[in-house]
């Protein structure tokens, strides 16, 4: 087939207008010559035989009359075994191998490892009826069996005609050949292309999430959970911890693969993964926390048209594996980082503005996008999910903002950080009363809730976060009455939800032991700290009360600093138990 | 700027604006350099055959049948080492009255560092200055604004910081510098007798300002050089980003862009990125440390500029005046250094963190004291203690015009501690305190 070709009328930074001899996609993706380099382009915008198109590298040097080629074909990533523990930019152009230390325009690098060899296993046998995203085989990418799969693009049913041995093949060897319904054999390899922007389908329904993720981090998972295959979205100003926070989620949670998009941020941050996660050991596998781990990593300095594609590509990657049957976790830092892109296009487009010249459809871009997650059940029964986290970084830290809006419609999880919280050195610096999960409201994770936990747990969850209510409103109180000013009664609430603001809510993420809390360590916490919210204590003065609670809260704190059960931990709840003993 | 033989001269300017022109014009590349009347301008935009151009000097008295040519390439910059000691405009000639610099030429603004060709920034840039070396640490490859009203002494800080800082090269990238500081700058250059090692990009209040916009890729074009190059540590001073962003939006203004928050660009979060994130710590040894001024209207940081700023770099730096000692300090509890930790304890002395953490949070006591001694509450024999810690801790800790090692930063610490409070009060891990608690 001929291509469509073009050549440039139009240059507005990386907007380029493109006059065109044949039919153009919206999105196609073109690549436009500037001295013997080629640009690729992807195309925004049709009208009559004019295509504006952004361009995902510096114009620099572009002249108008320069020649366009289009490829007939939407903005792709290649999926394989190779993925996990590759760092792509995000056009999913390999970093790593990358010459020099500069990136250079118009470098495109292939993201799998042709020649590497894969230990291939069948699943599927000659004369299985197969279609789209049934599994043909696996092989081991690192320790997760990674399947092969009917490419996703195939329509209808195929018959197996035959799959390869047990053995060793790179990419793309064939290792089956199906017969479509006219009888025509096809070539299956382990690598295909799919387009970003396309949700990849291919399983049999999408059910409401009915299970927790773990992250370890207390305030999200007693307070608000997130669930496996949910949403959730992490706004702040800066300097609140957001990328500790993303970091300790990445760590800890409970998820077989992990796909951080670092998405228009600082680069020093990419760089401490690379340094610190090669040396992390996954706490549920006690593997190498990078071999489970992909990142994409388009930082503020690289081109902004990509960053938008960093995300889609990232989901991408995410919805591959869930395809797989595995739980997997997408990060990205930060998603407002990809709307400013889509302001810029939108902006040098001319067209108009909604509020805060961000385009007017911004929140249906961000709900469509937060709708990608979930959890699916395969069309072979087992279950997969993309629980998808993504940050938010609201300009002048004010959440009242279009993207951070948009966002709080799209995902089911709020976790707020708070600059007065941060200030006080009060991390993770998570707003435990206008943060919420929604998930809490659906009776189906109530159950799980109540199954894994502990029964009645979402009643104790709720009488915590009522306590820290009244200790907020006490504390009002205190400041404008004075000390004397208010009963006794308003003191011991105030520090009985210092008490669990301290112990429960904050932790420290950088601690070998507090990092990381279970969820038997938790409930075990939050039953001991509500059983001392519970009773009432006598006390002379407020002195003789900050006193005695300051005391608990110290001998607590270096509970969660104590391996569970240890020794040492026994004997801070002993020192606990005296002292509440001997109290009043 | 000699017309060249074979460019073709235009005379027929379409339209013009205060800071752009338009004409129509052939085979003209983007981001390529033009001479409009004898004054430098940029292209911006081409619209079929019509071509609009940045003037950088600013377009006053240009007439509609002006003489444009086309240089065929974006601005560039000559490097070599003779840069070194050199004072240069916005479009990088002299201004010190020597010779235009021999070298390659090359252009500015040039492509990002692979990220993952970068290292992780480990070394520590000591300034003498305690508020800044102890509790917000600055290791090499970071960049950093200051957060200032325009009445505080940014400059002097900045300029005390670049002459103790031990790096190879020091570069100053002037924008909106008024006359008497770029003088300032000059002479404290010229009386440490560092001169060898300071290369100047200026423009100051009296030169247009859309040519303030070329200076922070002039001043990291010669950085680039002599980092990736020469190996190098090269500190880059950039005085003052809000000039540099306002220069931004009246350019977008004039191209009939439509303004986001604080009638910024709405592209001024990457245009500020592609500046601050050229600092970096190379594989080879190099590296390039930003320290830059962002001005504050009346302490504001939602304003767009410090608020995009604060998401870019890593920390900011705060002045305050204090009014109990009496001294300029710098803020502990605003200011805020994300690479600290990859050096406090590792490349300082093993009791930094906790003596950083166990003064700030006594002076946070001392702040709370005062609180209420404002509302008329008694104060505690605890809470006068921390008032009189919290004077000197400012004095001899915070203040600006403090000049001291990190070891003596840290042993003057543990004095005032001594002073005015029992071990247990400062809350540091005994081990620390049996080491090194003064008797």
């Amino acid at each position: 087939m001929n291509k469509t070709t073009g050549k440039v009328t139009g240059i507005v930074s990386n907007l380029v207008t493109v006059e065109v001899d044949g039919p153009v996609a919206q999105n196609e993706i073109c690549f436009i010559d500037v001295d013997g380099t080629d640009l690729m382009a992807e195309v925004i915008k049709v009208n009559g035989n004019t295509a504006a198109v952004q361009v995902f590298e510096s114009t620099r040097g572009l002249k108008n009359g320069n020649k366009v080629v289009f490829e007939n074909k939407m903005l792709e990533v290649t999926l394989g075994p190779g993925l996990l523990s590759s760092c792509y930019d995000g056009l999913q152009n390999n970093l790593t191998t990358m010459d020099g230390v500069f990136l250079k325009r118009g470098e495109y690098t292939d993201p799998l490892d042709r020649e590497k060899l894969w230990d291939f296993t069948p699943i599927a046998k000659a004369g299985d009826k197969v279609v789209a995203a049934d599994w043909l085989g696996e092989v081991k990418e690192g320790w997760l069996p990674h399947k092969i799969m009917v490419p996703f693009s195939f329509k209808g049913e195929y018959t197996v005609k035959s799959v390869k041995a047990a053995g060793q093949y790179k990419v793309d060897d064939t290792i089956a050949v199906l017969t479509d319904a006219e009888g025509n054999d096809v070539n299956v390899t382990m690598t295909q292309k799919w387009p970003v922007k396309v949700a990849i389908k291919g399983y049999k329904e999408k059910p409401r999430p009915n299970r927790i993720m773990e992250t370890g981090v207390r305030v999200i998972d007693t307070l608000d959970p997130i669930a496996e295959g949910g949403t959730g979205f992490i706004p702040g100003p800066f300097g609140c911890g957001k990328t500790v926070l993303q970091h300790a989620i990445a760590k800890q949670g409970d998820a077989q693969v992990i796909v951080m998009a670092a998405c228009g941020e600082r680069a020093n941050e990419v760089v401490e993964i690379f340094t610190e996660f090669p040396e992390l050991i996954d706490p549920h596998t006690g593997r190498h926390l990078m071999e489970r781990t992909t990142i994409i990593c388009n930082t503020s300095n690289m081109p902004v048209a990509a960053r938008e594609a960093s995300v889609y590509t990232a989901m991408t990657i995410c919805e591959y594996y869930r395809a797989m049957g595995m739980k997997v976790l997408l990060l990205a830092d930060s998603t407002s980082r990809w709307a400013q892109a889509l302001r810029e296009m939108s902006n040098r487009m001319e067209e108009l503005p909604g509020a805060d010249a961000f385009p007017v459809d911004l929140s249906a871009i961000i709900s469509n996008f937060y709708a990608r997650a979930g959890m699916v059940v395969l069309n072979n029964g087992q279950t997969g999910s993309v629980t998808f986290i993504g940050t938010v970084s609201p300009a002048g830290g004010n959440l009242k903002e279009p993207v951070t809006e948009s966002t709080k419609k799209a995902a089911r999880c709020f976790y707020a950080l708070e600059q007065k919280r941060a200030d006080q050195k009060r991390y993770p610096a998570v707003n435990p009363i206008d943060s919420y999960s929604k998930y809490l409201e659906y009776p189906e994770i109530q159950e799980y809730l109540d199954k894994a936990v502990t029964p009645g747990w979402g009643e104790k969850v709720g009488q915590l976060k009522n306590i820290i209510r009244k200790g907020r409103e006490a504390n009002e109180q205190i400041n404008i009455l004075g000390d004397d000013g208010v009963p006794m009664g308003y003191h011991e609430i105030f520090w009985k939800s210092e008490l669990i603001d301290y112990v429960i809510l904050q932790q420290d993420a950088f601690d070998a032991i507090d990092a990381l809390c279970p969820i038997e360590r938790q409930k075990y916490m939050v039953e001991l700290v509500l059983g001392i919210c519970g009773r009432s204590f006598e006390f002379d003065d407020f002195e003789q009360c900050r006193g005695f609670f300051k005391e608990m809260i110290n001998i607590l704190r270096q509970m969660n600093y104590s391996e569970f059960h240890s020794e040492q931990f026994e004997n801070y709840e002993k020192q606990l138990n005296t002292l509440l003993n001997n109290g009043k | 700027m000699a017309n060249k033989a074979y460019h073709k001269i235009y005379t027929k300017l379409e339209g013009i604006t205060k800071a752009t022109v338009s004409l129509k014009a052939d085979g003209v590349a983007n981001d390529e350099l033009a001479v409009v009347d004898s004054r430098l301008a940029q292209v911006v935009k081409t619209k079929g055959s019509m071509v609009t151009l940045q003037v950088f000097s600013g377009t006053e008295g240009i007439p509609t049948d002006a003489a444009v040519t086309f240089l065929g390439n974006p601005p560039t910059l000559h490097v070599s080492d003779d840069l070194a000691g050199r004072f240069f405009d916005a479009y990088g000639h002299p201004i010190d009255g020597g010779p235009e610099v021999e070298g390659e030429e090359r252009q500015i603004g040039g492509p990002s560092v692979n990220p993952y060709k970068r290292k992780q920034p480990s070394e520590i840039i000591p300034t003498g200055i305690a508020g800044i070396d102890l509790n917000n640490t600055l290791v090499s490859g970071q960049k950093i604004p200051f957060f200032a009203d325009p009445d505080q002494p940014y400059n002097n800080v900045m300029a005390q910081v670049a002459l103790r800082a031990d790096v190879d090269k020091i570069i100053l990238g002037g924008m909106g510098l008024s006359n008497d500081d770029y003088l300032y700058f000059k002479h404290e250059f010229e009386s440490a007798g560092a001169l060898d090692k300071i290369i100047s990009f200026v423009n100051t209040t009296e030169q247009p300002p859309v040519e303030r916009l070329l200076i922070p890729d002039m001043a990291l074009t010669a950085a680039e050089y002599f980092a990736v190059e020469k190996n190098e540590k090269v500190l880059v001073l950039l005085t003052d980003m809000t000039l540099y962003a306002d220069a931004l939006s009246i350019v977008s203004n004039r191209m009939d862009q439509i303004p986001s928050k604080d009638s910024m660009p709405g592209s001024l979060y990457s245009d500020l990125a592609k500046i601050y994130e050229k600092a970096v710590q190379l594989p080879d040894g190099g590296s390039i440390t930003i320290i830059a001024v962002t001005t504050l209207n009346d302490g504001d940081i939602t304003h767009a500029i410090p608020d995009n700023t604060g998401y870019i770099t890593e920390g900011q730096l705060y002045l305050r005046a204090d009014p109990d000692s009496g001294k300029v300090i710098i803020d502990p509890f605003r200011s805020l250094s994300r690479l600290k930790q990859l050096v406090q304890g590792k490349k300082t002395r093993e009791d930094h963190s906790q003596v950083m953490n166990a003064s700030v949070r006594l002076y946070a006591d001392a702040q709370n004291a005062k609180t209420k001694l404002e509302n008329g509450f008694d104060l505690s024999d605890y809470d006068n203690r921390c008032l009189d810690y919290a004077k000197e801790y400012a004095t001899r800790i915070l203040s600006i015009d403090v000049n001291l090692s990190i070891n003596e930063m840290l042993d003057t610490a543990w004095e005032i501690f001594a002073k005015f409070f029992t071990p247990a009060e400062t809350g540091i891990k005994q081990a620390l305190v049996d080491k090194y608690w003064k008797k």
